[in-house]
């Protein structure tokens, strides 16, 4: 059994397909990522999931309870963590737990013991008896994955878990995550937009862009697609240095963007002296910077859209963010 | 019902009773209205003015108090209610929609919250009203004022809560708010009687729940009243099965 099989999703709103025919599976056990930039249907998927919105056609099973005709049971056997804060601020960071756990059913018992075994793995003991008004954003954002887990849920949807933190609070969520997804055998799924988070955490990632899945796999084979390494360089004049490179036999694969030309290429030390030789020897060609580097996901999204996030967030992800309901 | 949806009730109620004694400021603003307005009363027009066709026992105070306390009623309610809108602001809406609960028990434990805190309003009103003079003139009515006051609390409680589900605007909900209160409160019979009005006003007065509920109040404190007392009871409690029903509908299509 999977713990979560999804089939041609599809959710429109009016005339704007936000999530267009999207199929994968999550195993038990795994962390997986779906990444992609603002606006690509990241959200929305997870609200489907989530039984927060129904879809316009395909099928979904989480634990194999189907995501339409068993609301109650797929609610049961998730927790969720939302982008935007979901707790209530004037009670405190132990009654968000307990009124959670009495939602969910659970007996007084159960309810103290595992109110104490959430917060000491978010490490919150110490604040249990504060106001949430008075957390910072971390520590919402701590407290919340707390109450995600109470319910010993079989999985947990993440969505952008670290978004608008500073980048040390990131890092500490990530071992959060990290740890409870070892000690608590959880199945993650999270969002995020954030290479380095998908990189770090997931096991695999599926990465998204306008709805649809453009590539699946774990961040280590995504990577390895492209070949050894990158180059980036400022060639001159773009268009013929791209022709050139094009027909050597050891570029792999050549993309522009913007003033860059991205080389996929193996054992790219090598190549730096051929470059250079290029330089001194091809008339009427200038390379003005070379940059060597292993792939990132980033180079993944870039070569599979053509694009890079941080592009496509400035052109609509925005845009798009405030339309999902 | 099973003990889920109990409990799912009694945290919705917890909720509401310990946000309300955390934020004073909440209780004291819906209470300046109410207070002031009997403030002026008392002290100002009292000694003179009589209305016509009221016992030589009964002053205008007598006669407003009842209607101050439904006023208080209606204010609060409407107010618990509308923290639909807040909870969506937020954001601690969504954490009540993924819940594995039903959508009703969180309307009712809502209503039974909200109620519990507006209760208590009105008994403060009831108690400032005590002390600057209004004389309380049937003490067993004091349990059929408690049974309106209650009543009047889950129906407007209910329509606050459907409305701020449907309308998703807060801007839009306190302007519709501000539409809505005065003529409930004008046409309710709180200040002045219906029996005054022209034909045609007092039959657009009849649609207003909240004239049930003043006057049934007015019977309990002061042994008066314009419709009898049976009436008062089943429009009221029509009233509330009606809008606990539109409430619990509504509040399911929330999306968060």
């Amino acid at each position: 059994m999977f713990a979560i099989e999804a089939k041609n999703l599809v959710k429109k709103f009016n005339s704007l397909t936000a999530v267009d025919d999207l199929s994968f599976t999550v195993e038990e056990g795994e962390i997986f990522g779906l990444l992609g930039p603002n606006g690509a249907g990241k959200t929305t998927t997870i609200k489907m999931l989530t039984t927060l919105i129904p879809c316009t056609s395909g099928k979904a099973r989480v634990f194999n309870y189907d995501i339409l005709k068993q609301k109650g049971k797929v609610r049961d056997s998730i927790g969720i963590v939302f982008q935007e804060p979901a707790l209530d601020n004037r009670l405190t960071g132990y009654e968000n737990l307990d009124l959670h756990a009495r939602l969910y059913g659970m007996s007084s018992v159960l309810r103290k013991e595992r109110t104490k075994e959430v917060l000491s793995l978010v490490g919150l003991e110490e604040k249990a008896k504060v106001m949430v008004k008075n957390y910072s954003g971390g520590m919402k954002r701590r407290l919340e994955i707390a109450r995600g887990l109470m319910h010993y849920p079989k999985v947990l949807f993440l969505d952008e878990p670290t978004l608008g933190l500073d980048p040390q609070t990131r890092r500490n969520i990530w071992d959060y995550i990290k740890k409870l997804n070892q000690k608590e055998k959880i199945t993650i799924v999270l969002t995020t937009h954030y290479m380095e988070e998908a990189d770090s955490l997931c096991d695999r990632v599926a990465i998204i862009d306008f709805g649809k899945i453009v590539a699946l796999d774990t961040p280590k084979m995504l990577k390895n697609l492209l070949g050894g390494d990158v180059i980036t360089l400022e060639a001159f004049p773009q268009e013929e240095a791209f022709e050139m490179f094009k027909k050597l036999p050891w570029v792999k694969k050549i993309k522009i963007h913007n003033e860059f030309l991205h080389l996929m290429v193996e054992q790219g030390e090598q190549k730096l002296p051929l470059l250079i030789q290029i330089d001194q020897e091809e008339e009427g060609i200038t390379i003005k910077t070379i940059n060597l580097r292993k792939p990132t996901l980033e180079d993944v999204f870039l070569s599979f859209t053509g694009k890079t996030i941080r592009d496509e967030e400035s052109q609509n992800g925005n845009g798009l963010k405030h339309f999902h309901p | 019902m099973a003990s889920r949806d109990l409990q799912t009730i009694y945290v919705m109620w917890l909720r509401d009773v310990k946000g309300f004694f955390r934020s004073r400021i909440r209780l004291i603003t819906t209470l300046i209205v109410p207070f002031s307005l009997l403030c002026f009363i008392s002290f100002g027009f009292n000694a003179g003015f009589r209305l016509p066709g009221m016992p030589e026992n009964i002053n205008y105070l007598d006669f407003a108090a009842p209607g101050i306390l439904g006023m208080t009623m209606l204010f609060g309610s409407i107010f618990a209610g509308m923290s639909v809108l807040w909870d969506r602001e937020f954001g601690f809406l969504k954490e009540m929609i993924v819940a594995p609960v039903h959508r009703w028990a969180i309307v009712i434990g809502r209503i039974v919250g909200g109620v519990t805190t507006v209760f208590i309003q009105g008994l403060l009103i009831l108690l400032i009203a005590l002390l600057i003079g209004f004389k309380v003139l049937n003490p067993y009515g004091i349990a059929i004022t408690f049974l309106f006051m209650f009543l009047i609390g889950v129906g407007f409680v209910g329509f606050g809560v459907a409305l701020a589900s449907i309308i998703e605007d807060t801007q839009a909900f306190s302007l519709l708010m501000q539409i809505i209160i005065s003529p409930t409160i004008f046409l309710s019979g709180a200040f002045f009687p219906l029996s005054s009005l022209s034909w045609w006003i007092r039959l657009i007065s009849m649609a207003n729940p909240l004239v049930y509920g003043v006057d049934g109040l007015r019977y309990g404190l002061i042994n008066s009243s314009q419709f009898p007392i049976y009436l008062n009871l089943s429009v009221l409690i029509a009233f509330d099965i009606l809008m606990i029903v539109l409430s619990s509908w509504f509040f399911s299509k929330n999306k968060g």
